[in-house]
């Protein structure tokens, strides 16, 4: 029964990423980079919607995974001169095994804890992350992090703006649509399972261990993917994009958008990137209209922005259910 | 690196542990009655330092300005835990959440307030000179710190174990549910114990700005080692807080003399690893 309405949601997302590939690359250069930065950073908040809308799991530290990703390729491209070509598609698969195996070190610590007690295990964590990003000068730059002087170039030159966009939003289709194969298959129908009730899936036989474990090092995968794609777009890597305000900020656009939704992470980090990007420029004081946005989404709209069709439909049957209930009302005195 | 560094390492490293203890333990005390993770808490020391400072710049009084940070940061959160907190009655995740949209909100109205410029706050002159004890010299200012501590540390260890409201503290603390059902109103020891949290953050941050300085970054600087200490100790113990902090104020300060490069990585994979084994923390309540 609910598969026409499946059907038109895919529509409509596949309608929406058409019209923002095709009308994009005709706008500024500013917002095409902004375009380009969301589409990058929305790997991760997406990555992190497979933990905490789809198995429960809110984490503090997805920023550790971007960060794994972005350093590999920023010292491989300025200490080796590895990344610059062809074999860029070989830093893409290293970032993502090198963030997949941190995960599952991670994974091991922080799966054994649920609730706040995951909150704070995967911030400790990511700190980790961090301490060494920040003080381990000798192989991250410290403070100052490390700049990426060229974009890799194979056959096409990614130091075109256009053409960086394309690939980034190729990227962030693909991951998108691996992601969503992911929660709807089987695996992933168990982790909603998970998410709603742990006991049951383990007295129904199911090692949900295991499974929360798995997703913990897919979502890390990821993370190390939007990493690489972060680093080549911003071209500098630093503490910056580990700090812990990183890991909150992946975890309010998941929220903002609508967890458990996967496209509404993609929607909360374009909704805050431009926020704090573009109207920083028009505005002063922008940053109070990005908190009451998050303090007005998390009080009054717990669903996020992709539960307002259906906060609209439900206002409308409830409007016609009172105006049904008036005209009933005189043939019922 | 003979005693001498060892003895002033440790030193410092305790009268930083002082000033965390200021912070953690209104994290932990939070933590344990409401069961939330008030990422506002780094917020609360800022606002507390920043308070300070306008209120030095308007009266010139040190000694004033510590109370008067210390109390408008606990009505800011009690406000903040009456007015947004409790309506969402018992949802810890959006809860989280809602301190940290707050934090940003903090974060911009003290960039509007104060600017962006780094403040110190100064202590005054009688505090500034430094004792010479075994030919060692030790700052006054770190020993006035230890001791605002220690008095603060046992005044609530008095409350908690000798007054009938730290009872019941400690009951909510227990089994909150359980508190209720014997007529414990926890709803108002959240209020009191959220205000008394953003009290004593606060009062770190005025404390803490003479030598952390006060800045634009330095909420989220402080939230994860405040967090570290809570950890450590344990949620909800008081105890666990002391302890925690003098851990963390140690390892911080010989994890930063001995090896820099880790120092940090050395504070929050302990941190990590006792969290996996033993969730409520070396000291914590079961």
């Amino acid at each position: 029964m609910s598969m026409p309405r499946d059907r038109t949601k895919i529509l409509i997302v596949v309608v929406a990423l058409a019209a923002v590939v095709l009308v994009v690359p005709h706008t500024t250069s500013f917002i095409i980079l902004l375009a380009t930065r969301a589409l990058a950073f929305s790997i991760l908040v997406m990555s992190l919607d497979l933990l905490l809308g789809f198995t429960g799991l809110a984490s503090l530290g997805q920023a550790a995974y971007l960060g794994i990703g972005a350093y590999l390729t920023a010292i491989l491209a300025a200490r080796y001169q590895v990344g610059l070509g062809y074999d860029f598609w070989l830093v893409i698969l290293s970032g993502m095994l090198g963030a997949a195996a941190l995960a599952a070190l991670f994974g091991l610590l922080a799966t054994r804890a649920t609730g706040v007690y995951f909150l704070m295990i995967t911030l400790a964590l990511g700190q980790c992350v961090w301490g060494l990003a920040y003080r381990w000068n000798s192989l991250t730059g410290g403070d100052n992090g490390i700049n990426l002087e060229h974009r890799p170039k194979f056959g096409i030159d990614l130091a075109n703006p256009v053409t960086f966009f394309y690939m980034v939003f190729s990227f962030f289709a693909v991951a998108l649509l691996v992601l969503y194969t992911i929660v709807r298959s089987p695996f992933g129908r168990s982790l909603v399972g998970i998410r709603e009730r742990e006991l049951r899936m383990k007295i129904l036989g199911y090692n949900t261990w295991l499974h929360k474990y798995l997703a913990f090092v897919i979502a890390g995968a990821f993370g190390g993917l939007s990493g690489v794609l972060w680093a080549h777009t911003a071209g500098i890597v630093s503490p910056e994009n580990v700090v812990l305000t990183t890991s909150v900020d992946a975890l309010l656009m998941a929220v903002l958008g609508g967890a458990g939704t996967l496209v509404g992470g993609a929607i909360g980090a374009s909704v805050v990137l431009f926020i704090r990007e573009y109207l920083s420029t028009l505005m002063h004081g922008w940053q109070y209209v990005l908190g009451g946005v998050y303090v007005l989404v998390i009080l009054y709209l717990p669903g996020g922005l992709m539960s307002i069709p259906d906060r609209v439909r439900q206002w409308r049957t409830a409007q016609s259910n009172a105006a049904d209930g008036q005209r009933l009302a005189p043939v019922q005195h | 690196m003979d005693a001498r560094f060892w003895l002033i390492q440790a030193f410092n490293g305790i009268s930083y542990g002082a000033l965390l203890f200021l912070v953690g333990s209104g994290l932990s005390l939070i933590f344990g009655v409401m069961r939330i993770v008030n990422l506002s808490h780094g917020s609360y020391f800022l606002l507390g330092g920043y308070v300070a400072l306008s209120v030095i710049w308007t009266t010139g009084s040190w000694l004033l300005a510590i109370p008067v940070a210390a109390v408008s940061v606990a009505l800011i959160g009690l406000v903040m835990e009456r007015v947004f907190l409790r309506p969402l009655g018992f949802d810890p995740l959006r809860q989280v959440l809602l301190t940290v949209g707050f934090a940003f909100l903090f974060q911009q109205a003290a960039l509007d307030i104060w600017t962006g410029n780094p403040f110190d706050i100064n202590p005054p002159a009688a505090l500034t000179q430094s004792v010479v004890v075994g030919g060692l010299h030790l700052p006054l200012y770190r020993i006035f710190m230890i001791a605002v501590a220690a008095f603060i540390g046992l005044a609530l260890w008095l409350v908690m174990e000798k007054t009938r409201l730290g009872a019941t503290i400690r009951a909510t603390v227990d089994d909150a549910q359980m508190a209720r059902g014997v007529g414990i109103d926890t709803s108002y020891i959240s209020m009191l114990i959220f205000a008394l949290g953003a009290f004593l953050a606060a009062l770190g941050g005025v404390i803490g700005g003479a030598f952390l300085g006060v800045y634009p970054g330095l909420d989220f600087e402080m939230l994860p080692i405040a967090f570290a200490v809570v950890i450590i100790g344990g949620m909800g113990s008081l105890g666990g807080a002391a302890i925690g902090a003098l851990i963390v104020g140690l390892a911080d300060n010989f994890g930063k003399a001995l090896f820099p490069e880790v120092s940090y990585f050395t504070l929050y994979a302990p941190m990590a690893l006792i969290l996996a084994v033993k969730p409520t923390g070396l000291f914590g309540r079961e």
